[in-house]
């Protein structure tokens, strides 16, 4: 799959270069344009990274590997991070994390091309628990009985993460 | 009721915009920094007594003074990577007043000579990213970011830098190694970051909550915020209360206020009318409070020294050393404050507590990749009712061999409430192991 970085990510990361002390440092950045462009971030996307800013492969694929938001395989147009950690889950993120499991048919790190479900660590969303993330859009206070409901609407109206920011 | 400080506008869309913001005499402290003495600044920030709001409690202006004054590439690093489980006041601060925010970074950056700033948002914060994107786009027009700032020959960039998931690099020097286009891994202090920082240059990296009282203490005066907090403690502090109480929420209150005060009466008791069993008074971290230790201030050193909390044990009656013979009773930390109710599991809650520091473990100290995986393993079976007689005490020695045996604190962060919930509710864990099944024939 060979990748190349389209003009505006071009600009974008030359912009990029200009203001960071090193080239190195755009490398975070460059990742989460490379991920936006091409899905995720396989061996071609890697490469197309490291040769931009002048990186070996190794390092390029050691930084990418360390962070859960980049990632090695294809994801669903929605990743849905369900937060189950202690005070989502002493308000029933468990329960919620199993009403997503069984209306998406999908376990926690599964995609399908609509969803990526995800078990996620604390989102900072601590007093509106249980707490659910898709791209911008927050979930607060959710209960399992609202799982099909925040389904549909995410089917109907898509949250892709790089375009919800945009 | 007190009257909040950086929390005023909360839930007030127009404080989020430029006009909104300067309507309610927002760059106003900008202004005046600017006309200011950069020692001076600092010198007011001394005089405040604020404390880092990250989860340490350093004082601020002592560490802005670590930076020599002939210093000419300094940085300054705003940490806005909260992700310590309980605490969620940074992201609401950055999505209501981002502004705020970006006039407590410029007035510290001038202060600190600081020429590049960098805020080092969260990656999960895609919503905060697209307001705090948006506020620093309006501040470079409006004149407040630039190589003219207001005119003036300061010169102030300000890049916004996505982390991309990782609990770790909440550390400041593995979110310096993270700018850097570097795994998040922690370096070892010293040297510290004001001497060797992010790109070898003198760095201050201050927390979200803490820069967005900078604007206040500068139009009020450093006295004014030392007067509204404790004899060593200034201002006000948010907590961010979750878990079984009524009314959760992030509240901005005095530090002599206790955790009974501000659960029953701000946070309108607990839920169902439920007895509490424990408090996480600071974040995942942090050993937790029993019901009988909810009468101290939430304030750092009380936290760390008040008598009537019961110091973390080893074993019963053999407390935990925090080095010279210090005990450890807990801390404020991130002002996460996690209410847990008589029908709570705590062995299941340390168990998720422990599986999370566990996934966050950077992996580079022995003692915490692997320690954090064997607490996982005991705590799971002994949450799941599967426990075997010496498990508690298994667990007890796993976390004393990660205590203060790694480059960072994710070691501790792990161990401690380890250690805690063993010593505040012993009875529970035993109590896990006891009752299980028993096949007789």
């Amino acid at each position: 799959m060979p990748s190349t970085f389209s003009r505006s990510s071009i600009d974008e990361l030359n912009h990029l270069i200009d203001r960071y002390p090193t080239k190195q440092a755009v490398l975070l950045p460059a990742l989460h344009l490379a991920q936006k462009e091409f899905g995720y971030l396989h061996h071609d996307a890697l490469k197309a990274v490291a040769a931009f800013l002048d990186l070996s492969i190794d390092h390029v694929n050691g930084v990418a590997t360390f962070y859960s938001m980049l990632r090695q395989k294809p994801s669903g147009t929605n990743v849905l991070r369900v937060c189950t950690n202690i005070s989502c889950m002493l308000r029933g993120a468990y329960d919620v994390l199993r009403s997503f499991e069984s209306e998406l048919k999908l376990s926690p790190g599964e995609s399908n091309d609509m969803f990526t479900l995800v078990e996620e660590e604390c989102i900072a969303a601590c007093s509106n628990a249980p707490a659910v993330l898709c791209g911008t859009s927050y979930f607060y206070n959710v209960t399992p009985d609202q799982v099909v409901s925040i389904v549909n609407d995410l089917r109907d109206n898509p949250q892709p993460e790089y375009e919800a920011m945009s | 009721m007190t009257t909040p400080i950086i929390t005023a506008h909360l839930g007030n869309p127009d404080a989020r915009t430029m006009t909104g913001y300067q309507a309610l005499g927002g760059y106003q402290s900008l202004r005046k920094a600017l006309k200011m003495q950069r020692k001076d600044i600092v010198a007011e920030v001394k005089t405040s007594n604020l404390r880092g709001r990250g989860g340490a409690g350093f004082p601020t202006g002592i560490k802005w003074g670590f930076i020599s004054p002939d210093a000419t590439d300094v940085v300054l690093v705003c940490n806005a990577d909260e992700s310590e489980p309980g605490t969620c006041k940074d992201r609401e601060l950055i999505y209501w007043m981002p502004h705020q925010l970006i006039e407590g970074c410029l007035i510290t950056a001038y202060a600190l000579k600081a020429e590049k700033v960098f805020i080092y948002i969260r990656g999960e914060m895609m919503r905060e990213y697209k307001v705090l994107m948006q506020a620093v786009q309006e501040a470079t027009q409006a004149g407040f970011i630039g190589d003219n700032v207001l005119g003036s020959d300061t010169k102030i960039d300000l890049i916004v830098h996505r982390g991309a998931g990782a609990y770790i690099c909440g550390e400041e020097t593995a979110l310096l190694n993270s700018i850097e286009g570097r795994r998040g891994e922690p370096r070892i202090k010293p040297p510290f970051p004001a001497v060797v920082g992010v790109f070898q240059k003198p760095t201050v990296v201050n927390n979200t909550e803490t820069l967005s009282n900078i604007p206040h203490i500068i139009e009020h005066g450093g006295q004014w915020f030392a007067d509204l907090g404790t004899e060593r403690s200034g201002g006000l502090r948010i907590v961010c209360v979750s878990g079984h109480v009524n009314k959760p929420g992030i509240y901005e209150i005095p530090m002599t206020m206790t955790f009974r005060e501000l659960i029953e009466d701000t946070c309108d008791g607990v839920w169902k009318n439920n007895q509490i069993k424990a408090v996480i008074p600071g974040g995942s971290s942090m050993p937790p409070l029993d019901v009988s230790e909810l009468d101290v201030p939430i304030e750092f050193d009380a936290l760390m020294s008040d008598e009537r909390i019961k110091p973390v044990e080893v074993k019963p009656g053999v407390p935990f050393d925090l080095g010279g013979g210090r005990k450890l009773r807990t801390m404020a930390g991130s002002g996460g404050i996690v209410v847990m109710d008589h029908t709570t599991d705590v062995v299941s809650v340390c168990s998720r507590i422990i599986d999370f520091y566990h996934h966050e473990s950077c992996g580079q100290c022995t003692p915490c990749r692997e320690g954090t995986g064997w607490l996982s393993k005991v705590g799971k079976r002994l949450a799941r009712g599967e426990g075997k007689p010496g498990d508690v005490d298994l667990l007890s020695t796993i976390a004393q061999g990660i205590a203060g045996n790694t480059i960072c604190a994710l070691g501790d962060a792990a161990a401690w409430p380890v250690l805690g919930f063993i010593t505040k509710f012993r009875e529970d864990f035993e109590n896990k192991i006891n009752n299980q099944p028993k096949r007789v024939s």
